[in-house]
């Protein structure tokens, strides 16, 4: 079923704050095998300009999840969350974010549109500190296949 | 930490090429790291249940893996200014213990005012290009 063209638009309200702590970006390291020091030791993040640790450039979409979730996992939507696959991810950072960093996510509906059975929505999520600095733009495009389509 | 100078980067330098090795623990590892729990990541019977092949990555993974061939490069990973890519093929994890292989190229294609450059990434696994228009704007110093 096409997917409800009206959302294109729509913004979704900020996410609750998320506090950006140092064992969470060393965890997040640890799991992408990154040992950059300036993922975990602050001297190391310091010299480098740093206020504090800083996270690895994809972290955005740890903070950026439950702000996605809150469109894809909207019933009045009516996406197949079982069927969708991540087409497309691009960070705009406006300043790297940091460990002592507290963050909420505003996402927007960019587009909606349907190819050959193929429901394609692009979100955008704004995440800034909760005292209003802009931090990164994350452009997220998901595609729920058609359900007798063999992945590619 | 060595520091990439804007000064001595040529466009169509190439960075060193890396390989990286992704296995179902990594793969279980960054689920819990990154809070994206679908099974199709580490789930084989319902990744077959939707159609796949077997357990995929996430692409999140994959972006994340193939952004330390730059990182890692340029040493500060505040320099990243932008990062894109297409998931154009997904990376089947096989449980076989091997696992797949990444393998990430990067090269300068633009240098830009303002000491910023931009890099174009070439990643695949097997016979596969697994990114699409994988891009990174960086800033220099």
């Amino acid at each position: 079923m096409p997917l409800d063209q009206s959302f294109t638009g729509r913004t979704y309200p900020p996410t609750p704050p998320y506090l950006v702590g140092r064992e969470k970006i060393r965890e997040f390291a640890r799991a992408i095998g990154d040992l950059n020091p300036a993922y975990f030791d602050v001297e190391a993040a310091r010299a480098l300009g740093h206020r504090d640790l800083v996270a690895p450039p994809t972290f955005a979409i740890v903070v950026s999840l439950e702000a996605a979730h809150q469109v894809v996992l909207d019933p009045a939507l009516g996406l197949d969350y079982s069927r969708v696959v991540h087409g497309e991810q691009r960070f705009e950072i406006h300043r790297p974010i940091q460990a002592g960093d507290e963050v909420n996510v505003v996402v927007i509906v960019e587009k909606i549109r349907s190819v050959g059975g193929n429901d394609i929505i692009t979100t955008r999520g704004e995440i800034s500190t909760v005292a209003g600095e802009r931090l990164a733009t994350a452009f997220s495009t998901l595609v729920a296949r058609a359900p007798d389509e063999v992945p590619a | 930490m060595t520091l990439v100078n804007y000064a001595d980067i040529e466009v169509g330098q190439p960075l060193p090429a890396r390989s990286f090795p992704i296995t179902r623990t990594d793969l279980v590892h960054y689920a819990g790291a990154s809070g994206d729990f679908n099974p199709i990541h580490w789930n084989e019977r319902f990744a077959r249940s939707v159609g796949l092949p077997d357990v995929i990555a996430q692409g999140m993974f994959t972006m994340a893996i193939a952004a330390r061939a730059v990182t890692d490069w340029v040493g500060d990973p505040g320099a990243v200014l932008e990062y894109g890519v297409r998931f154009t093929k997904p990376v089947v994890v096989p449980d076989d213990g091997t696992g797949a292989m990444l393998h990430v190229e990067a090269v300068v294609v633009d240098k830009l005012d303002d000491f910023r450059v931009r890099v174009e990434l070439t990643v695949r696994s097997g016979d596969d290009k697994v990114l699409g228009m994988a891009r990174m704007l960086l800033r220099l110093s």
